[in-house]
Order: C-alpha cells, then structure tokens, then sequence
C-alpha cells in the first residue's frame, strides 16, 4: 500500500464506513503504521461495485472530492507498474498523476485483468485501462455540455476538470459525477488521446512506492497483521512426494501455544509467538516414508535425451531445412544446455490468511490474484463469491514463485485452528520447493550460401510440455492434503525465439516435448525466450565467423525489419563495436546479441565488454550497452531501471545460477549454494531507449532478459577463443573449456 | 521469561522473551513493530534484516536479543521518514534506487553505516561495502549511484 493510497482511502473514509467496518477489520502493518486500517476501511465502503471489465466502473471510482480510484486487475511486482497506470489515467482522463490512487489485485474489488505476467501490464493491461480511461473522458464531457450548456467539441478535460477550450469557468470531476456511478460499458471506440498533446506519457515520473520503500514504511505482505492471528510454518517433507508416516506433538509441548496440524501429508505448526513457530517447526518429530523421484542435476541432459516424451512438433517450418542441410557440403551443430533455475525471491514468500463464517480472506502477493481465487475455492470446496484476495506487495517474484503456495498454506492452518494464521516460509523452503524454471537443451544445425548468407537453419528444443489446460500448478499443500489437484506441469510459452530473427532461406525448429520436468515447474522471466535466445545468438556468432564475416554485420545483413536494425546500430554505437571475422583472444573481448521478443513485441540489442582472466578462469562484465524500443514509453526511468534489471537478473543467470538436486531434494537451499550476483560482479550499463509516441507500448519486463547470455558468450569467445554451451558460465567451465581449447 | 533493556531509534524499549537467542529480527519486527526491517534468509547472507547496533551495521537475523541489551539499536525507521528522510534515504529517492524493494533496508542502512566511516567513498569502495548485501530485481547500478549522491561525488 502506498503513502498515496492511504491518503486516498483516507479522503474516502465517512464516518459510517468507519463504524461499519470497526470490529470486522482492524488492521495494521506493525504497530506503527495503524493507517491500513484505514485503507482498508474506505476499501470496505466500496465493496459490491462492479467488477466487470466491460463497466467503466469496474475500473474507475471518481469521488466527491475529484480525485479518482483506478481499479486494477494487474499489480505492481517492484517494476513501476503503478505510476505508468497513475500516468496513462492522468493523460488519458485529464487530471493530475497525483490524484489517481489505486487498488490493486483485490478480487473483491478490481475487475480480472489476468495474471500479471508475460510482460503485459503496460501492453495489455495499460492500454485497457487507457481505453476506459478515454471513455470516462468523454462521459464527463458529455454530462458537462449539459449542464455549460455548451457542445461536447468546445469542451476538454484538463487538471480534473471540463472546461471550454477557449476559457472560462469548468466543473470539476467531483461536481460531474462524484461519488456516483458511470454505469456505461467501455467504448472501445472511444477516442484516445492524440500522443503529440502528452503532458504526462512520456515524463520520468517518480515511483510512489519508492519513499516508502527506503525508509521501512512502505506496507509489504510480509509485515500485515491480523488481531490475533498466528505465527505459521508449514513443514514440507525431506524428500520429494515423502508420505509422512508419524507426527509426535510432544515434541513441541514445551514451546507455549505451539500447536502442529496434521491433514494427511500435509504438515504445519502455530503459535502466538513467530520464534516460537520457528522453533516448534525445527523440534517437531515427525517420520516420512523413503522416497527418491528425481534425476538429480547432473542427470537433466541424459534425461531430456531419453524422454519420455509427450510429441514431436513442428513449430516453424519454412522450405526444406532438412533438405538443404544434407545437400550442404559444410554444416554447423552445435547443443546448449540451460539448467534448472529458481526465481530466487529475496524475501521467502508469505501469505496471511483469515478463514471464518464459511470464507476466507488471503493477503497475498500472487501475481494472479483472481485466477487463484477460483483455485483456492476449489481447494475448499466453497463458491468463489466466499474467498477473497487481497494483493499486497511480496518480495520480487519474475514469475510464479513460492507466494502461491504460501497461501495454500496458509489456508488449510487458518482452517484448521480458527483463527488468522500467516505462514512465512524459510530462505530454505523457498529455495528448495519454489517452483523451477525449467531446463531447455538446444542443438542447432546450420549452413550456409557460397556467398555467407544463413541457406539452412534447424532447431530441435527438448523441453518440457506444458499441459493443456491445466488450471494451476498443482499446489504443494493441496497435493499434500489430499485435496485434488489437477496434475500436470506449467511452463510458461517456452518455445518461442528459437529461430532466427535474420534471413535464412530455409527453417525448421522441431520440439521434443518432455512428458515431465525434473523438478516442479513454474513461469521464470522470460519464458524459455532466454535459453533459446542464447543459443540462437550464440549460433548466429558462430555461422558468420564461419562465413568470415563480422558478427554485426552478418546480422545487420540479414535484418530487414528497420527498427532491429536501429537497435542494433545504436547498441553498436553505444558499446564501441570493433569489427572482427575472428576472435581477437587478447583477454579482452566483444559481444553482441539481439532479440525480437516473440518475434512480435519489443527489440533489444545488447553489447557487451568482458574481460578473461585465463589463469583463473574468472569472467569480469566491464561493460554493458543496450538499445530498446519498446513503442511508447509511458515512463522512460521506470523503463530504464526495468532494463537495467533485466539485464543484471540475466547476467546472474547465466554466470552463477544452477539448481542442484539428488535423487530426493534440492540440495541448493541457501545463497551459498546458489550464488547470485553481487555488487562487485555489476557492470557498468549504458542505456539508448528509442522512444516511438506513435507506436503502441509494448511489453518491457522480460524483452531484455533475452540478448543477455548471447552478448556474454560471444564477448568471452573474442576475449578467449572459447565458445561456452553450457550455463550457468562458471570459472571452472571456462578454465575447462581453456583446457580443452574449445571453440 | 527474561527481560531485555535496550534502546531503539533514541527511546528506551524492555521486551521479554523467553529464549535468549530469539534474533533481534523477530524482537523489532513484532514486539516493536518495526517492520523495516526483512527476514531475508536468517542465515546472515544476503542483509535484508540490517539495523545499525552502536552505529555497525549489524545482520539482526543473526544478533540474539540476549546481545543487544543495553545497546542503541538505529533501525531504518530512525534513519528518517518518508517526509524528512535521512540524507542516504533522499539520495535512493532521488535515483529511484528500488524495484520490488524488499533488500532496500539493508542497502540503506549499510550504506548509512559505511558513510559514517568513509564520507566520501569510491564507487568500488561502495561495491565492495555492500558486496554481502544481495539484490534480486538488479537494481546495484542505482544504489551505487545513491550512495556516490549521498556522499556527494555526483
């Protein structure tokens, strides 16, 4: 909750509300900032609006007072979110960024906008909310002419009000309609302001979350309280899918209030205190049954080989690729390998649940708030009118985390002891039962034209299948419980960008879909776009050095759309390209990479500048470069620090990053085991965004991501002859591969 | 059940606790109410949970209670607040210095620590003084920036 929305909610409270509220939710963040209750309270009063997408009121309140509610479907995750919606109502409507306050992800109160995810907040949800924001527009205008008695053309909407272009005296937002309803549909039709006229798209607006960030008071799930709620933690098995065999609640009966709940597999402890939690769910005895399902790290490559496998698929096929690799007199293969990772959230995820009188409130920091209310009715077995949830701020997720499974956790305690339970999980279980962005393994074939241009390019994917219409992924409490899950894996749209963005005569990408992944899957950054990304980046580099031709130029040959080819030349500029058709293997090196997220959405190029110490192996990012051009910028920091942190979350991935399991559970359960990058490890990074008023936004959350691996592998093959396939790119693997003299 | 004297942002504070070795974390975040402080890992590795005990910065996940007794305690709610923040606290404002926020505590306070060492620190030095400080959105360039700002090297 920001500092905004308390001002807001405060502005909305009556005193009727107040007292209708008092005894049902009183509330707070800690004891020092009782001002959610309040938040809350003026929430309460506008409980039974409309939560429909197509009403102009499921996502607009306007109030007495002028200032407007913008209800959002979609959440802010720690990307900027909220004031890209503050700045696209403010344009769009015509009143200051300040006085647009939101409410985000409560499912009793926004109108589903669908998960925020696959970098659609800006691009899908953004310009929904424009669209209504554009209708309100003109409603308000409407009722104005009436009552100025002057024609809806001699009448504009500006700093909250409708005044007469040419002058004279408005009337307020507030005096329009305030506190009342539009009770009109969205018109999709409705005229959208000209980019040329904005004031507010486009300025580098400071986030509203931030003071309250760096100075502790900013509201995050982690910190709500319930009057007397309870410490939880649940206890998940030593080994994956373990049947627990025996619980001793002796155990814990020295630690005061301590209780465990026991619902088939499903193991959990309470107490008033949270050490006292802490210290119930490390005495407790409890027995499991053996169990070893997995393939243990080490045996992820052998395994995607093997199968078994769903299907084979086709997924681009252009000419005969087969064909005219065989009749090629010289081809190319090379296989990459991405191992499984996890989200690595800062903060292990938390989730406080209420369940009483037959339903159930969850604060939670789920990136899809909506959809999980339908999965945890099902999990109760209650309609979904009798579960609510409220979005509250979580550590940063890149995708579907442990936060999900927090709530189920908390859930089946509240339930079981009656009371308000919050369950935080340890640094352990989240590292150790998150669920995992999946492997990928990549071989690329190519060839080429006698005069150097891409004839034959072939791509088999061996990656998990996703299932088909699987409603979630199956939650780990829920499967525990014995409370029917829908098997099945989830994966994220993994497949896409694994063929070039450059001309080639003849493409095939064939998918090996897996049956399974090696451990529970989940959504990551960038779904699947990475790996593959790199390895198309990385094979690119590796048929112009074939062809003898400079890198930047066998792509830029082969690029037509215009505005690839600006990012990259920007990004070329920017980073100080030294052409090359060999790697200069001083030390020092030079890559470049570039993507067309899903062949659709936003280009990025990035180049980068590494350094190799060959004695050690170690790698050292001296500098990063990258262009963007994402269309329409509506805040060009926010954007930019969007960037930058795709591009440093990547270059981790790809240095460090690599789950470790045996044959029973994760082993990597700490930042010990699964180093991330540090700030001695962070480049200096350049930042060319191409902004394109004209042009639809498009999605900047996870574009970014992609050219990252790319860029770093190419530079190290410069700097050091040697071409890395296999990530995370440790020092050990590079002093190997020097050993070898691999490229 | 034993008692614990101890002073926190400048006012003198008694909480009991029945286990002497109950981190200090747990201490500020639900008998004081302090919540800026995070529970990160518990493990002292990543600096989420990071107040200043006598002005070091200090891994309150790994401080037991038992310790700070008769100590000062500066948690980042002392530092300052959103209407008059602490210099360090402006100057990660100023650069927009947060995504998801949840280790901004521990960058803000370690950064406060080192300033009051080393007023006017090298970028490399900055890195190196918040090198166990862990950050997952990537947003480093950004908090290397504030703490050149808040030492007034920009």
């Amino acid at each position: 909750m920001t500092a905004a929305i308390t001002r807001a909610a405060n502005r909305h409270l009556s005193r009727r509300s107040l007292l209708r509220s008092g005894g049902a939710l009183v509330v707070g963040f800690g004891l020092a900032k009782p001002a959610l209750a309040q938040v809350l309270a003026g929430a309460e009063r506008l409980l039974g609006k409309t939560l429909d997408p197509g009403e102009l009121d499921g996502f607009f309140a306007v109030h007495a007072d002028g200032s407007v509610t913008l209800f959002s479907g979609k959440v802010d995750l720690g990307q900027g979110l909220r004031v890209a919606y503050k700045q696209i109502v403010a344009e769009e409507l015509g009143i200051a960024p300040d006085r647009v306050s939101l409410v985000e992800g409560d499912t009793a109160l926004t109108p589903d906008q669908g998960p925020t995810a696959g970098s659609s907040g800006v691009m899908r949800g953004g310009m929904q909310i424009r669209r209504a924001a554009a209708t309100a527009r003109e409603a308000l205008i409407r009722v104005a002419s009436e009552q100025l008695g002057l024609p809806v053309e001699e009448l504009e909407a500006a700093n909250g009000e409708v005044r007469s272009r040419t002058g004279g005296k408005g009337i307020g937002f507030g005096a329009l309609i305030g506190d009342r309803r539009f009770a009109m549909k969205v018109d999709a039709k409705a005229k959208l302001k000209d980019p040329d006229t904005y004031a507010v798209v486009g300025k580098p607006l400071p986030r509203p979350d931030v003071p309250g960030k760096v100075t502790g008071t900013h509201g995050f799930v982690h910190d709500f309280k319930l009057p007397g709620m309870l410490h939880g933690r649940s206890i998940r098995p030593p080994s994956v899918d373990a049947k627990l065999v025996s619980v001793d609640e002796s155990s814990i009966g020295h630690i005061p209030g301590a209780r465990a709940v026991r619902i088939n597999d499903f193991l959990g402890v309470v107490a008033d205190d949270e050490w006292d939690a802490i210290a119930a769910a490390k005495a407790l005895k409890a027995a499991w049954s053996e169990s070893a399902p997995l393939v243990g790290h080490g045996g992820v490559r052998d395994w995607m080989l093997a199968g078994p496998f769903e299907s084979d698929q086709k997924i681009v096929n252009k000419g005969d690729a087969g064909g005219a690799l065989g009749a090629a007199s010289e081809k190319l293969e090379a296989t990459y390998y991405w191992p499984v990772q996890t989200h690595g959230s800062m903060g292990p995820s938390c989730a406080v649940a209420d369940m009483r009188d037959g339903g159930v409130t969850v604060w939670t920091a789920s990136q899809a708030t909506h959809k999980f209310r339908g999965v945890y009715a099902k999990m109760l077995g209650l309609p979904a009118e009798k579960v609510r949830l409220v979005y509250l701020d979580g550590s940063g997720c890149y995708g579907m985390n442990g936060h999900d499974d927090a709530g189920a956790d908390a859930i089946l305690l509240s339930r079981a002891v009656g009371r308000p339970v919050r369950v935080q999980w340890s640094r352990a279980d989240e590292h150790g039962w998150d669920p995992k962005g999946p492997p990928q393994m990549l071989r690329m074939q190519g060839a080429l034209t006698p005069e150097g241009r891409i004839a034959a390019w072939r791509a088999e994917m061996w990656i998990p299948k996703a299932t088909a219409g699987l409603p979630n992924v199956p939650l780990l409490a829920a499967v525990e419980a014995g409370i029917g899950q829908a098997p099945g894996i989830s994966t994220g749209l993994i497949s896409q960008n694994g063929d070039p963005p450059y001309a080639a005569d003849n493409v095939e990408v064939l998918v090996h879909w897996l049956k399974d992944s090696p451990l529970r899957p989940s959504n990551i950054r960038a779904p699947g776009k990475i790996a593959n990304s790199w390895a198309v980046e990385s094979f690119v580099d590796e048929l112009a050095l074939k062809a003898g031709k400079d890198p930047l130029e066998f792509r830029l040959a082969g690029l037509s759309n215009p505005r690839g080819v600006e990012v990259l030349k920007r990004t070329a500029a920017l980073i100080g390209w030294k052409p090359r058709t060999a790697p200069n293997r001083s030390g020092r090196g030079q890559g470049i990479a570039y993507v067309h997220y899903k062949h659709n959405e936003t280009l990025v190029a990035i180049g980068m500048d590494v350094e190799i110490d060959r004695r050690t192996g170690a790698i050292k990012v001296t500098k990063i470069a990258c262009a963007h051009d994402c269309g329409q910028v509506i805040n060009p920091d926010a954007l930019k620090l969007q960037i930058e942190g795709n591009i440093l979350q990547t270059l981790s991935r790809t240095l460090f990053e690599e789950v470790t399991f045996d044959k029973a559970r994760v082993t990597s359960l700490d930042w010990a085991g699964y180093p991330i990058l540090t700030f001695p490890d962070a480049p200096e990074i350049v930042i060319d965004v191409i902004g394109r008023p004209k042009e639809p936004p498009l999605g900047a959350g996870e574009a970014a991501t992609t050219p990252v691996p790319g860029a770093l592998a190419n530079a190290i093959l410069d700097a050091a002859g040697v071409r890395l396939r296999a990530v995370p790119f440790t020092r050990k693997r590079i002093k190997e591969a020097l050993e070898r003299g691999a490229a | 059940m034993a008692k614990y004297n101890f002073a926190v942002n400048g006012r003198a504070q008694s909480v009991d606790s029945r286990d002497p070795a109950q981190p200090l974390l747990y201490v500020l975040r639900n008998a004081l109410g302090l919540t800026g402080a995070k529970y990160g890992c518990g493990l002292g590795q990543c600096g989420a949970c990071t107040v200043l005990v006598d002005g070091e910065a200090v891994r309150s996940c790994q401080f037991p209670v038992s310790a700070a007794a008769g100590r000062k305690i500066t948690t980042i709610e002392g530092l300052g607040t959103p209407d008059k923040p602490h210099p360090v606290q402006e100057a990660f404002i100023a650069e927009q210095a947060a995504q998801c926020g949840y280790c901004i505590n521990g960058m803000v306070m370690t950064s406060a620590a080192l300033l009051q060492k080393n007023p006017k620190p090298t970028p490399e030095q900055a890195r190196e003084a918040l090198a166990a400080n862990l950050c997952r959105c990537g947003t480093h360039q950004r908090i290397v920036r504030a703490v050149m700002r808040a030492a007034g090297r920009t």
